[in-house]
């Protein structure tokens, strides 16, 4: 099959929807769109990114195939969000990783697992971490404070300035001014927008997700998914603290702040992983695009799997099984930072950048 | 063949309603009739793909309300619907069964909600009719499918692919239809019928015994499924027609749109802002006689009544901002006369209607928003607004087509939607709605979404009426 071109493809859907306009009531990109005449590169990735994929769109549309126009936004703006990611990615010899990212994120995740137990079990010994620990302190008795905390430093390092490069880089491809990033009220529109999910609301109904019906569910499970991991970083965030400031070591009571929240939040991860992994099994599969199943599958798993461990150590530590859970659960932590922005995860960069601009540009 | 398919299409059955199309009055007369505790039968010959005929290129449907609400702006009251719907027609309609319209259409965007229809509030491509025409949220695809989920839920029997073919109907009264579903052929028995099937304006056949080979060139932006067999049937068994057959809602379209169901995206809005002539390089109407939106249904059946059904709408390099950006890239030139070879009419008559029009221009505040001061003397024919030289290169040119939607020649029918037979009898047990009867209320001319406003009232109506004659 020949390749096609995603981008001239964009260009001629939004073409078509610019003559026609009737979605303008589902999200941003309609309105949006209606500000142009015309579909320069830039306006298209600028598109495909504030596009939240929640198909109203091709559901509402008479030219949806098998109409002749065969107009079909979801999947030409995923193939076009593909690439985009590739285009501006940080290191450019990183671009590949998109591209079979299931494949690429279940490696690292495997290789993670396996060097984090390798030298755990190598520097701690068998015995001690196959045997049972109590007390303060006992995570550190397997693997000590000194090496996590120049670990964690240095992955979340990395994230965030990989993350911060490709930001900018997608703002400077779409036209962006620097100076336009601090706009504070641009900020807070875009923010709430992105806290509340309101693209994915198509106009109050919600999205034409797994199916032709308009439901709610992926919202509400990306809301799971989104708030879970917030709460699991403010938890780790509560333990630093009082590690560093009050010298008070992991593990920490059931009823501490760092253990509820990190708790609750594993809880939602995994509600909110499951059920879109359940969505994605029943949904409509012309509205999508291959190519990314296995981005999205990889991140789901990944993000649920690291809950999971996450809760069984939480559960099972004070049994000899604490050292194995630990040295897992750490390992999908590692592979998570590490393929954070070179994943799925990414998608929550672009949407914020395009939001904004979003928000900006609508001031106008 | 499924067992639920081998049910329903089992000739010993007896349904109490059969309703024939599967557009918007179609989908309200099975709703209606369903609620009403009777068995229905919808029968859409459109695969699930292209259900809902020409309801899926809508867009907003008008009706009476006397206050505003979240998505319609402000009141919109009987007499004012009714002056609109006499000036558009010009009287060419059932003035009683006009104002029963009217009268059923008050509020009726909450019996669409309740039904699961999504309103979107008033927004910058809606603002013209923003208060008297209530927008659907994505459009009229969006609409269909949310009935024909409520009409699933409500346990109505939908069938696709399902072309019915013929009737049985002796002395006025309906026994039973032939439906051709997978290829083989049926017969299904009903002890009453809603025939909702939409005009003729595919059976390009049938609009040549009118138009004779102009309809060649027409293209159908509507359904291609609606090729007027029930209305055929109707009027073979004594139905009594109405409206003239060759008045018809037709816009101007790009002339490169699809022979079938291009819809609204192949429409052009550049013509209030240039000239348009035909293939002798000749104006033949006023262009600027008023909004746009006002005007754009008669351009159709203008360009049908000009040699080869072709015109080219012609604008400079001021206005091609102007209006609603076009599907089709215009044909573009550094001058008149490139313009003309490059679509094919003759150069020196084009420069010459153009110079024509330049040189008669009053010099007035241009503006798009009003019926604007810039206007032609002593050219035939004028332009009464919008006119400005056409002297900006680079030029741009469209070729227009006539872009039929759907016809209005149907059949006669009283306030109940029952069929009114040329003898002057009723059809006890034929209800009918949608466009198939629009011709009662619309002779001609036509006002934004009242297509929608009568498949809506009829669709209830003849829905109400086939329950009860079943029933009793």
């Amino acid at each position: 099959m020949p390749e096609i071109n995603t981008l001239a493809e964009a260009e001629r859907v939004m073409t078509f929807c610019n003559a026609c306009r009737y979605c303008e009531g589902f999200c941003a990109v309609f309105p949006a769109m209606e500000l142009r005449r015309t579909f320069a590169e830039a306006d298209l990735n600028y598109l495909a990114n504030l596009c939240h994929n929640c198909r109203d769109c091709y559901y509402a549309c008479q030219y949806a195939p098998p109409h002749e126009f065969a107009l079909n936004i979801p999947k030409t703006f995923t193939e076009l969000r593909l690439e985009t990611y590739q285009k501006l990615c940080w290191p450019r010899s990183m671009a590949g990783v998109y591209r079979s990212n299931g494949l690429v994120v279940s490696w690292i995740t495997i290789i993670s697992v396996l060097i984090v137990s390798l030298l755990t079990l190598l520097f701690s010994g068998p015995a001690k971490v196959f045997s049972t620990h109590l007390g303060e302190k006992a995570f550190y008795t397997l693997i000590p404070y000194a090496a996590i905390v120049p670990l964690a430093l240095i992955l979340v390092g990395l994230m965030i300035t990989g993350s911060l490069i490709m930001a900018y880089n997608f703002w400077h491809v779409t036209g962006g001014k620097l100076a336009q990033i601090a706009n504070l009220q641009a900020n807070r529109t875009a923010l709430m927008d992105a806290l509340r999910l309101k693209y994915l609301t198509g106009g109050g109904y919600g999205c034409n997700y797994p199916g032709e019906q308009f439901s709610m569910a992926r919202r509400w499970l990306h809301h799971f998914v989104f708030y879970g991991l917030m709460l699991c970083f403010v938890s780790t965030a509560v333990a630093a603290i009082y590690e560093h400031f009050f010298h008070h070591s992991a593990p920490y009571p059931f009823l501490s702040w760092p253990v509820i929240l990190g708790t609750t939040g594993g809880v939602a991860l995994l509600i909110g992983t499951s059920g879109l992994f359940y969505l994605k099994l029943r949904m409509d599969t012309i509205p999508s695009s291959s190519h990314v199943m296995g981005m999205d599958v990889s991140f789901l798993a990944l993000l649920f799997l690291t809950s999971l461990t996450g809760l069984l150590l939480m559960m099972f530590r004070e049994t000899s099984a604490m050292g194995t859970l630990l040295m897992v659960h750490l390992g999908f932590v590692v592979a998570f930072f590490i393929t954070m922005p070179y994943g799925k995860f990414i998608h929550a960069i672009y949407r914020y950048a395009s939001l904004l601009k979003n928000a900006i540009e609508q001031k106008i | 063949m499924g067992i639920a398919l081998i049910d329903t299409l089992n000739s010993d059955r007896k349904w109490d309603v059969l309703v024939i199309g599967g557009g918007n009055a179609a989908l309200c007369a099975a709703m209606t009739a369903r609620k009403a505790g009777a068995i229905v039968l919808l029968l859409e010959c459109a695969p699930k793909h292209f259900r809902g005929g020409n309801s899926r290129h809508t867009r907003n449907l008008r009706y009476m309300h006397e206050s505003a609400n979240n998505y319609l702006t402000g009141p919109y009251f009987e007499d004012e619907f009714m002056e609109d719907l006499m000036r558009v027609t010009d009287g060419q309609t059932n003035e009683a069964l006009a104002r029963f319209t009217i009268h059923q259409s008050k509020n009726i965007g909450e019996w669409m909600s309740n039904h699961g229809c999504m309103f979107q509030p008033a927004m910058r491509g809606t603002l013209h009719l923003s208060r008297t025409n209530a927008f659907f949220l994505g459009g009229g695809k969006a609409l269909i499918n949310s009935y024909y989920a409520m009409a699933d839920k409500l346990g109505v029997t939908i069938l696709y692919d399902a072309e019915v073919l013929g009737m049985e109907i002796r002395h006025g009264k309906f026994y039973s239809a032939t439906v051709v579903s997978k290829d083989v052929s049926h017969r299904l028995q009903a002890k009453s019928v809603v025939v909702a099937s939409g005009g003729f304006q595919a059976n390009l056949e049938w609009l040549k015994t009118y138009w004779g080979d102009a309809a060649d060139n027409f293209i159908i932006r509507g359904t291609p499924y609606d090729k007027g067999t029930m209305l055929q049937v109707l009027l073979d068994n004594g139905a009594k027609p109405v409206a003239d057959p060759r008045q018809c809602h037709a816009i101007a379209v790009d002339a490169r749109a699809p022979a079938f169901d291009g819809g609204i995206v192949t429409r052009l809005d550049s013509i209030p802002f240039g000239i348009v002539v035909n293939k002798n390089a000749k104006r033949f109407y006023d262009e600027g006689e008023n909004f746009w939106p006002k005007r754009y249904a008669i351009w159709g059946r203008l360009i049908a009544q000009q040699p080869d059904q072709i015109a080219y709408s012609i604008i400079d390099s001021k206005s091609i901002r102007l209006f609603m950006p076009s599907v089709f890239k215009p044909i573009k030139a550094n001058s008149i006369r490139e313009l003309a070879q490059r679509l094919n009419i003759i150069p020196a008559v084009l420069e010459k209607t153009v110079s024509a029009f330049n040189t008669s221009i009053h010099h007035g505040r241009f503006d798009p928003l009003e019926l604007d001061s810039c206007y032609t003397e002593n050219l035939t024919p004028p332009k009464s607004h919008w006119a400005r030289p056409i002297d900006s290169p680079p030029f741009f040119g469209y070729s227009l087509s006539p872009g039929i939607t759907f016809t209005y020649m149907g059949v006669a029918i009283n306030e109940k939607a029952q069929i009114v037979m040329e003898d002057g009898t009723l059809a006890p047990n034929i209800f009918v709605a949608g466009e198939i009867m629009s011709g009662n209320i619309l002779g001609q001319g036509y006002l934004a979404g009242l297509g929608m406003t009568i498949g809506t009232v009829f669709g209830r109506v003849a829905g109400r009426e086939a329950a009860q004659y079943a029933r009793n």
